[in-house]
């Protein structure tokens, strides 16, 4: 699975992208932002306010519940300020 | 009736989109055209940059464009935005709606800048006349509450 992050989410975890696989359990958007905190102080930084960050299943605004199952492109951003 | 959607780093001719928009039809009775500027905040800022997802920018901005196909009678549709890096005193987005009568052109550009703002996946960051890079711009709550006027 390709996780994408965007804007200072992507700078906190220091990439734009990486490809993941994950262990069972892990089958929200929540499930995975747990998940990915516990890999390492970067992740923490990015998702320190968990209700901050929002996510994107393949390109559709999805909420922490969403499950991921079949997902081939997860993203990570801020709030949105285009416009 | 199929919307014109661009994401594209280049400038846009807001003159020029309204022609092509409008060229031909002879039952459009209003246009309405919304350009978003890049402002200078009191001299303070060289450019501000724009992040965006490729791919999710163009299609989040075609469901609000079906949206606002759905709810409003409109004859032409035109949302162009650009990304990278934008001067002071251009354009950043333009939005056209063109309908038989105003009120659908208005309260249908009104709705797309308001979903654009809260739903499209652009981030805007400042640059600076220092030389430095400013902080990401924060979003703004009162944005959010525009946008869920629209229920």
């Amino acid at each position: 699975m390709k996780l994408v992050y965007f804007a200072w989410v992507r700078e906190r975890v220091g990439k734009t992208d990486e490809q993941v696989s994950l262990p069972q359990g892990v089958e929200t958007v929540a499930d995975l932002v747990r998940w990915l905190k516990g890999r390492g102080e970067e992740y923490e930084y990015a998702f320190e306010n968990e209700g901050v960050v929002r996510a994107a299943i393949d390109h559709v605004h999805v909420k922490p519940e969403a499950r991921i199952a079949g997902a081939r492109e997860i993203a990570f951003f801020p709030p949105m300020t285009g416009g | 009736m199929a919307a014109k959607i661009r994401i594209q780093a280049e400038p846009f001719d807001a003159a020029a989109e309204t022609a092509a928009l409008t060229a031909g039809a002879s039952d459009i009775g209003a246009v309405v055209a919304f350009t978003g500027l890049c402002r200078d905040e009191g001299g303070r800022l060289a450019a501000l940059e724009l992040e965006h997802y490729p791919g999710m920018a163009e299609a989040e901005i075609n469901r609000i464009a079906d949206q606002a196909q759905a709810r409003w009678p409109l004859l032409g549709l035109t949302v162009i935005h650009r990304f990278g890096g934008i001067a002071p005193g251009e354009g950043i987005v333009l939005v056209l709606t063109a309908s038989a009568h105003r009120q659908a052109a208005f309260e249908a550009a009104s709705f797309l800048m308001d979903y654009l703002k809260t739903q499209a996946p652009f981030w805007k960051r400042e640059h600076l006349k220092d030389g430095s890079v400013g902080a990401w711009i924060d979003a703004k709550e009162a944005d959010d509450r525009a946008t869920e006027r629209w229920g």
